[in-house]
């Protein structure tokens, strides 16, 4: 009785004290949701932007668009450096069920190696497993009908078009073209530098010499964008904002094709530079060293095989003697000297001297001999330059003094840049006292100035600087920049390359440039001339100046006899001319290595270039 | 529905003839078709996968009307041989149980796989409330240490697998048991401080690496981005960039492209946050709320103390399977791996879960015979 009574009294107790419970626990229950909703609002509202920004920058991301390079033509648009679409063969690894035997199948239909299948096999155990991942690299056209024909038989492969970069003359530009190349860590300093890396994003390659390089930043273009929604794994769901690529300029350049095909087949095997530009404006009408190379072998990176043998070659190919050429100017410097000895009143058009065939300083034995060893009798300064009498010269250079030729020889361009717009231009040396002080500890001696007054000695110059230093002897003193580009066009319109004129060297007496001028129209037009021979024929006006230059010193009284030395320590052959000798509209520069004399050998070179220019019309629209 | 709510049994409609608690039902289809919703997008739109969900569920339903069925008392008197029997398959496990993911959980029975830690979800709490129930209200002290003992042995062995989520959950669902039965708060007060003291014990002896790491990434989780910190993260993204109004059912970007891990399983919420926000969060706490108040409601309505015992235990651990949930993938909470009850996509914890929300129903039902004999 009592246990029962005591279980009566409990059922009251224990449903209240379970109500409690329960409702305590209902009341517990009700805070935790208020701990989620206050933890909630804290993300969902107070958060929000934070959050909201994040989510953003997960699933977006940015893809960069690379600009069509822009195209390179030729005076009269023909095409010098395009972009050609280069077909590779690709797999997307996630898309194929059975590697190894799709491999086998495609190596039955085109060759691959098995280094290329296991360059392949390595990059997709390293890349995610929905890129498409090259096997085969510039596939030829036969390569690529054969696996387009066959492309249904292989879920996940696919034959891609990629832009790269072409030359379609080879090496007939490659010195004034210059190529591009994959960016390397100094490039990439150098855009990070100037605040272009990140229009460089999509890019992979850049103007590595010549005009790609100088015009990079025209040819490029500006990037553009694709922003895309990618999922976890980086895969591209959609497009969801398009920016275009703004392409590179077109660059037209003064260079004709016409005119570099004859300097090629003029210069054949020949070692040597020819540069012509038209006077009045510094337009580089043709432009060619020789050897030259493929370009096109550097667009892909070049083998190391191959570029040990261009490295490597006696011939250096890799040099571009336009502008890194460095020879003693010769006697195609007499015109300069003798403008200078008649400006300052050193000789007059009438002053003769008496050349016996050798010059002697003051007191010396010495005899620095003519190249005409028996002396060419009287001689004023119109025979001196048509007949290139060395006497006269270290007769005037000597009475000038090393001071004067110095200044005047740098204000006409000599030991200076000449501001073309490529960026592979050597220094050269236009001696002086303080040069000679500084360089050798030494002090200038007369014979120094001897050696310079023929143009040989410490004097060095480029033909492009020889080509310049003669337009300004056209120009009366006016000089001016060559520019290989003539134009550059994009959508928005056409920017001319500036082509003026800078005022370099003081002009006393017109007449003097006349006198001058007069006397190299001889060279090529009198029977004595030089050049006459060269020249006959011509139907065409024209003046020059030709120059054979040393490479080796011969010693006292020994004769110069070029079949006894080594190929390559015979003479240069040097020529420089314009034409029409009355109002010229082409000025020319020709240097041969190594071939005997400038008027057997680089006159009839530079002939054959003003034939072709004055028959095919080349500067006519000027 | 709210006159069924404040008096279920003011009418016998035709669904209380078939032993179904109408509010309660109702309360879980409404978590079950907003769940099914959710799992659309959560699956990246797999009409396979929801088709999946709605035979598990269907079977669940099954043998939720199943237990529903079955007498209160007819229950009680099955609580121990099942705590029994579930004991002795925990031991099994550990010696023959085959392994996944680093844990021995499973137990191969040749035709399917099985878990025993799932009946001991149940057969815990029944087997403490079959116990507390044979003797009065409050417990005496050592009722209470032998019903610890019921508790403490297959949390142990489930610990063991290691499965300490679901050995946490066990434990809890035991100490429910007891606490609604009345418990002095100073004993309760006691065993605080006694877990307290007892935790670092547990990180050094008892948890393994993964655990360890689990609590550490919770704690920070920005210090591991791409590791295991990275589910947190992504998660809390997807929770906070779904803002107020949220981005739109299958506008989630955090879950569509997949930067969500697990997330239709365990992670399934932050799919539902990012894609209906604020609001759609709290209208998935108002549909378990009212499932937790109306379990809570038939537990204080229920005739003898067995039952009230059991369906205020299953109840209260659904809320803490919410809470842990929720608080899991929101950052309050380590992660532990907690199915959203109902929710997430997946099989045994939620049969399970519908056998108790059946024995719940059978409690709330099946009153009427029980007064009369």
């Amino acid at each position: 009785m009592l246990k029962k009574r005591v279980a009566m009294q409990d059922v009251a107790a224990e449903t209240r004290l379970f109500n409690h419970r329960a409702l305590f626990a209902m009341v517990f229950v009700v805070l935790m949701f208020g701990v989620i909703i206050a933890n909630m609002y804290h993300l969902q509202v107070t958060s929000y932007q934070v959050y909201q920004t994040r989510s953003e920058g997960n699933r977006i991301k940015v893809v960069p668009l690379a600009p069509n390079r822009g195209l390179i033509t030729d005076r009269n648009g023909i095409l010098l450096a395009d972009n050609r679409p280069v077909f590779s063969l690709e797999l997307v690894p996630e898309q194929i069920d059975d590697m190894a035997a799709t491999l086998s199948e495609l190596a039955e239909l085109i060759e691959i190696s098995e280094e290329q299948q296991s360059n392949f096999l390595k990059e997709v155990r390293q890349q995610r497993r929905f890129n498409s991942i090259a096997i085969k690299e510039q596939l030829n056209d036969e390569e690529v009908a054969i696996v387009s024909v066959n492309l249904h038989r292989f879920p996940g492969v696919t034959v891609e078009a990629r832009l790269s970069r072409h030359y379609p003359f080879g090496n007939l530009f490659t010195h004034a073209l210059g190529y591009i190349g994959r960016i390397n860590t100094t490039e990439l300093a150098r855009l990070e530098e100037s605040e272009q890396l990140a229009n460089y994003a999509a890019t992979r390659d850049i103007g590595k010499i010549g005009l790609e390089r100088y015009y990079e930043a025209e040819l490029h273009g500006t990037m553009g964008y694709q922003e895309v929604e990618v999922n976890n794994r980086g895969r591209l769901i959609r497009v969801l904002r398009s920016v275009p690529a703004h392409s590179g300029k077109n660059i037209r350049l003064n260079l004709d094709v016409g005119l570099q095909l004859t300097a090629q087949q003029v210069l054949l095997e020949k070692r040597g530079a020819i540069v012509a530009m038209d006077p009045r404006d510094g337009a580089v009408l043709a432009f060619y060293s020789n050897p030259s190379y493929d370009p096109n072998l550097f667009v892909h990176g070049i083998s190391s095989t191959n570029y040990n043998a261009l490295l490597n070659s006696p011939d250096r190919p890799l040099i571009n003697r336009v502008t890194q050429g460095i020879y003693p100017p010769a006697s195609t410097i007499k015109p300069h000297l003798a403008l200078l000895g008649l400006e300052t009143n050193t000789i007059t058009p009438s002053t003769r001297i008496w050349d016996p065939g050798f010059f002697q300083l003051p007191g010396v034995e010495h005899r620095y001999r003519d190249w005409k060893r028996w002396g060419h009798g009287w001689v004023d300064v119109y025979t001196a330059i048509v007949e290139s009498c060395d006497t006269f010269f270290y007769d005037m250079g000597v009475k000038l003094g090393i001071d004067r030729i110095s200044d005047y020889m740098q204000s006409m361009g000599f030991g200076e840049k000449s501001g073309i717009d490529i960026l592979e231009e050597s220094n050269t040396n236009m001696p002086s006292r303080g040069w000679k002080r500084a360089r050798h500890n030494q002090p200038w001696y007369h014979g120094d100035t001897v050696a310079v007054s023929i143009g040989q000695g410490y004097w060095t110059v480029t033909p492009l600087q020889l080509l310049v230093s003669t337009a300004v002897l056209l120009n009366n003193g006016m000089q001016p920049t060559p520019h290989i580009a003539k134009e550059l066009t994009d959508d928005l319109g056409t920017d001319s390359v500036s082509t003026s004129l800078k005022s370099s060297t003081p002009v006393v007496n017109p007449r003097n440039w006349q006198v001058i001028r007069d006397a190299m129209l001889q060279t090529v037009n009198t029977q004595k001339g030089t050049a006459f021979n060269a020249f006959r024929g011509a139907n065409y006006t024209s003046a020059g100046k030709t120059g054979t230059a040393q490479v080796v010193s011969i010693a006292q009284d020994a004769k110069y006899d070029a079949n006894a030395l080594d190929e390559r320590l015979r003479d240069n052959a040097m020529y420089i001319g314009y034409a029409p000798a009355d109002s010229p509209t082409i000025v020319i520069a020709v240097t041969v290595e190594n071939t005997g004399g400038g008027g057997s050998t680089a006159a009839p070179i530079a002939r054959q270039m003003l034939d072709y220019y004055f028959s095919a019309g080349v500067n006519n629209d000027e | 529905m709210n006159d069924s709510l404040v008096n279920p049994q003011s009418r016998i409609s035709r669904l209380a003839f078939f032993h179904i608690d109408t509010p309660l039902l109702l309360g879980l289809l409404a978590l079950i078709g907003y769940g099914l919703v959710v799992l659309y997008s959560a699956s990246g739109q797999s009409e396979r996968m929801v088709e999946g969900q709605l035979v598990r569920l269907g079977i669940a339903f099954a043998v939720m009307i199943g237990f529903a069925q079955i007498n209160p008392q007819t229950i009680r008197r099955w609580s121990l041989p099942l705590f029994l029997v579930g004991t002795a398959l925990l031991i099994c496990v550990l010696l023959f149980g085959h392994i996944g993911k680093g844990a021995q959980r499973w137990l191969d029975l040749g035709f399917m796989k099985f878990q025993p830690s799932e009946i001991m979800k149940l057969a815990v709490p029944m087997a403490i409330a079959w116990f507390i129930a044979s003797h009065n209200l409050p417990p005496r002290l050592h009722h209470l240490l032998i019903g610890f003992i019921m508790c403490a042995i297959p949390t142990l062995l489930i610990a063991k697998q290691p499965d300490l989520g679901t050995a946490l959950l066990i434990s809890t669902a035991g100490i429910f048991v007891l606490f609604m039965a009345g418990m002095s708060w100073k004993l309760i007060g006691f065993i605080i401080a006694l877990i307290s003291a007892f935790a670092p014990v547990l990180w050094t002896f008892f948890m393994h690496d993964y655990q360890r790491r689990r609590v550490l990434t919770f704690l920070n989780p920005e210090s591991d981005p791409l590791g295991s910190g990275y589910h947190i993260i992504q998660s809390k993204i997807a929770i906070g960039s779904g803002g107020v109004d949220g981005k739109g059912w299958l506008q989630g970007t955090q879950s569509q492209l997949e930067f969500l891990p697990e997330r239709h399983t365990d992670f399934i919420f932050s799919v539902l946050s990012e894609e209906f926000g604020l609001i759609g969060v709290l209208v998935l706490l108002v549909i378990y709320l009212f499932i937790i108040g109306r379990g809570l409601l038939i537990a204080a309505r229920a005739q003898d103390n067995y039952s009230k015992l059991v369906a205020g235990s299953f109840t209260l651990t659904f809320f803490v399977y919410v809470f842990v949930n929720i608080g899991m993938v929101s950052g309050l909470l380590p992660v532990v791996g907690v199915p959203l009850p109902l929710v997430s996509y997946g099989g045994t914890s939620m049969v399970t879960m519908m056998a108790a929300f059946g024995i719940i129903m059978s409690v709330s039902t099946h009153k009427r015979s029980l007064a009369k004999t």
